[in-house]
């Protein structure tokens, strides 16, 4: 069973990428399980066609200790199993421990045994890794390898940089490597090479590159992955190419993160290029 | 009585081994924690600052020190605490503060361990509805006046509102609710937690109650927090004396009492360290004067009564008080003859509090003995060197953390109660307002004043003084009597008590003495520790 976790820069589309991504996966015939560690509950809206009605800690909340797999394992497009660990309303309690507590259950409940014969887990984790509970994928190894979603834009490869100083802290006391950087193309200015360049000074590469396209927001209003959509549509081959890359993938390391001077310059080297 | 001028010994060479261990920069550090005192001189202390992490400290928690050390005594409250059991469970009665509620129908809720038990889902989710709810239910049980909140680390972790919460349960309920955020973690020890209780009481509950207290000498006694009874002993005194305690911040005390403090015409301070901020809030805004007391052995208490005497400057009062030393006195010094020749040159050390190293060190005095070494846990450089040095001393960012309330005068209820002049007249003959002088001026030359002493200094001091007895907490006693060293704690005074007053006086003496002369300490080491092994041969007769 591979483990991989999804992170990057809030609103860079990591819910969309791993979603069409997975999508990819099962129509290669593979049985994944997506576990969404974000509390507004969204990762798996495209692949359940709809948000997911409860999630680990609501059920945890309301069942007790009681908790059976079924409860909160939901079954999705071609079969992928959902699950979404939630987490408290904005403004209120600890949603870091509540990926902690809802991982730990889901290990407990063996959703992650041998004999769910799973060949893959993705973890689509909330926005930049804010405290510990965030890093609880990277972490005593639910993950091992890790994509980070990024675009040209300088927050987003701020961000990317930021998560790969995470890696390199639980890289060293486990065995969480870095797979690659998904450029989740916005159109900026020489965004392939620019990304491609990060991908080198991490010691990473530039996995895919994802180009723009109205026909993704134009599956998710209709609460689907392009994949399942409109199959036949290039976009939906970009995601295949993408998710046969990752099934392919054999570079794995520990990124060497950049010094924020190092990134300014290689954004203006790369901004004013044109 | 006065105490034998003796010379202490000249602790350089120990205090040099001690910080030949550190690190450089701890040792640089510790340097300035670790003064060889001398009373002639004005020695700077470093004090109040973060322990050095992996050491172990003596200290204790900011919500160890607002629940458990000046609210904790408080019988008509119920002091709920936000968090996890433990929390509440180890701050349950561990002080052995008493109360004496007048009627058996009165309340008290000491005795409860109040707590909203937070589990998993309650940080998860926040705790916020579950603290509504525990509120509502003890209300409901108990019918209380008054309900404090008291912060735990993963409040403040999580982001519950509890000032808000306490707003709206004080609404819904009627009654007095008020929080408290006294996170663990905020702080350098428990001292932050003193000044948030100080705080809290001061803005929720002190000057409520407008109804005049009758008595004719009316004082609030601060910092005396009733372990092993010693407030009842200071009550009996102080009533003997026709003085009227409005309320005692906070041993034997009640909500109710501390509404009407503000009737009071003087405020006596006990422990300067935890309770200082409330008598200078109260002189701010009421016009109280305050000045320092200590209650702690018989000479220490004659003094403090005289002290308030000179300060109401009625005859009728001062004559009363001479009245009372002299007739308290007698016992107190029949039980001092016996003793003193068992107890006179023996070594004592304290390390405990923030007053407490100070104030032990009458009863010492007092049984002839040499305090060779003493430091605070918690105590800040005003507590060593007096207050003088209180706008010398650095605001570090721990400090700043704390809130500072901002209090002005009352617009009402302002009223000096003595005259800047009259004021001015009565420190001319001696009497010293608002002021504190610490405990290293009343410290010999070559006493060794160490600030939060941890377990290796520890180990060296008593090998070095080999002290006849050593004061401190809990944590300490088991590893310094495993030494051969008697230990008696000064926060629960071990089983014992009350050791104020004269009558405490009388039991610290005896205490003390059993304590000191007790031959069990040297049967402590094993047989074969001391001597050598016994070799035999072991022979086989072939013949």
């Amino acid at each position: 069973m591979r483990k991989v976790a999804i992170y990057g820069k809030g609103g860079i589309g990591k819910s969309t990428t791993t979603q069409n991504t997975v999508a990819g996966l099962v129509e290669m015939g593979k049985k994944v399980m997506v576990v969404g560690c974000d509390p507004k509950a969204d990762s798996t809206r495209l692949l359940l066609g709809g948000l997911a009605q409860k999630t680990v800690l609501d059920t945890l909340r309301e069942e007790g200790e009681d908790v059976e797999l079924d409860d909160v394992v939901k079954s999705g497009f071609k079969g992928v199993r959902c699950v979404e660990s939630g987490g408290p309303e904005p403004g209120v309690g600890c949603a870091g421990r509540g990926i902690i507590t809802s991982v730990n259950l889901l290990e407990q409940l063996g959703a992650y045994d041998e004999s769910q014969e799973i060949d893959y887990v993705f973890y689509d984790v909330l926005g930049d890794v804010v405290c510990g509970g965030f890093a609880m994928p990277m972490r005593e190894g639910k993950a091992q390898e890790i994509y980070i979603v990024c675009s040209g834009e300088m927050m987003a490869m701020y961000a990317a940089n930021n998560i790969c100083k995470g890696i390199v802290k639980f890289a060293e006391a486990g065995d969480v490597k870095l797979g690659g950087l998904i450029c989740n193309s916005r159109k900026v200015d020489n965004e392939f090479q620019m990304i491609e360049e990060l991908a080198r000074r991490l010691g990473t590469q530039m996995i895919h590159f994802v180009p723009r396209d109205n026909m993704v927001q134009r599956a998710e209003i209709n609460r689907k992955t392009v994949i399942e959509y409109d199959p036949t549509h290039p976009q939906a081959d970009e995601y295949r190419q993408l998710c046969r890359k990752i099934d392919e993938n054999k570079m794995f390391v520990i990124p060497k993160p950049l010094a924020i001077e190092e990134l300014e310059e290689l954004l203006i080297n790369y901004g004013i290029l044109n | 009585m006065k105490v034998e001028e003796k010379i202490l010994p000249d602790p350089s060479a120990l205090k040099k081994e001690i910080l030949s261990k550190y690190p450089s920069k701890i040792a640089k550090k510790r340097e300035k924690q670790l003064i060889i005192n001398d009373p002639e001189k004005d020695q700077p202390i470093q004090a109040n600052v973060r322990t050095i992490p992996g050491i172990i400290t003596q200290r204790g928690c900011t919500y160890a020190g607002c629940k458990g050390v000046v609210l904790g005594p408080t019988r008509d409250i119920i002091n709920l605490v936000h968090g996890p059991i433990g929390c509440s469970f180890y701050a349950w009665l561990t002080r052995r503060n008493q109360t004496k509620p007048p009627s058996p129908d009165a309340p008290n809720y000491m005795m409860y361990s109040f707590s909203t038990d937070m589990q998993d889902s309650n940080i998860v989710f926040g705790g916020e509805i579950k603290l509504k709810a525990a509120i509502r239910e003890a209300f409901e049980i108990f019918k209380p006046k008054n309900i404090g909140i008291f912060s735990t680390c993963p409040v403040g972790l999580i982001g519950d509102d509890v000032h808000a919460v306490a707003r709206e349960m004080k609404e819904e309920l009627g009654i007095n609710i008020f929080g408290f955020s006294c996170e663990g973690y905020k702080g350098v020890s428990q001292s932050a937690g003193h000044h948030i209780a100080n705080n809290g009481v001061f803005k929720h509950v002190v000057g409520l109650n407008d109804t005049p207290v009758e008595g004719k000498y009316k004082i609030n006694l601060l910092g005396e927090y009733n372990i092993g009874g010693d407030a009842f002993e200071i009550e009996r005194i102080l009533e003997k004396c026709g003085i009227t305690l409005i309320s005692t911040f906070s041993g034997n005390s009640t909500i109710d009492s501390f509404e009407q403090a503000h009737h009071a015409d003087l405020n006596v301070v006990m422990c300067h360290r935890s309770i200082n901020y409330l008598a200078e809030m109260m002189e701010t805004k009421f016009g109280i004067p305050w000045f320092k007391v200590n209650f702690i052995g018989a000479e220490a208490t004659a003094k403090s009564l005289r002290k308030i005497g000179q300060y109401f400057e009625d005859k009728a009062l001062i004559d009363k008080i001479e009245e009372v030393i002299a007739e308290e006195m007698p016992p107190v010094k029949e039980a001092l003859e016996k003793i003193k020749p068992r107890t006179k040159g023996k070594l004592a050390m304290l390390f405990v509090g923030g007053s407490r190293a100070h104030h032990y060190q009458e009863l010492f005095n007092e049984l002839e003995m040499e305090t060779v070494s003493a430091g605070y846990e918690f105590g800040h450089r005003d507590d060593y060197e007096g207050r003088k040095v209180i706008p010398t001393i650095q605001v570090d960012a721990d400090s700043r953390n704390i809130e500072e309330l901002h209090v002005e005068k009352d617009e009402t209820r302002y009223r000096p109660r003595k005259t800047e002049e009259q004021l001015k007249a009565l420190e001319a003959k001696g009497l010293e307002i608002s002021g504190y002088s610490g405990m290293m001026p009343s410290m010999k030359k070559n006493a060794l004043v160490i600030d939060d002493v941890n377990h290796w200094e520890t180990e060296k001091l008593i090998e070095f003084y080999k002290p006849d007895v050593f004061c401190a907490g809990i944590k300490e006693k088991y590893v310094v009597q495993k030494m051969g060293i008697p230990l008696k704690q000064l926060h629960s005074y071990d089983y014992g008590g009350p050791y104020a007053g004269f009558a405490g006086a009388i039991n610290f003496y005896k205490d003390i003495d059993k304590l000191t002369g007790a031959t069990v300490w040297k049967y402590l080491q094993a047989p074969w520790e001391t001597h050598k092994q016994v070799e035999a041969n072991f022979v086989i007769d072939v013949l």
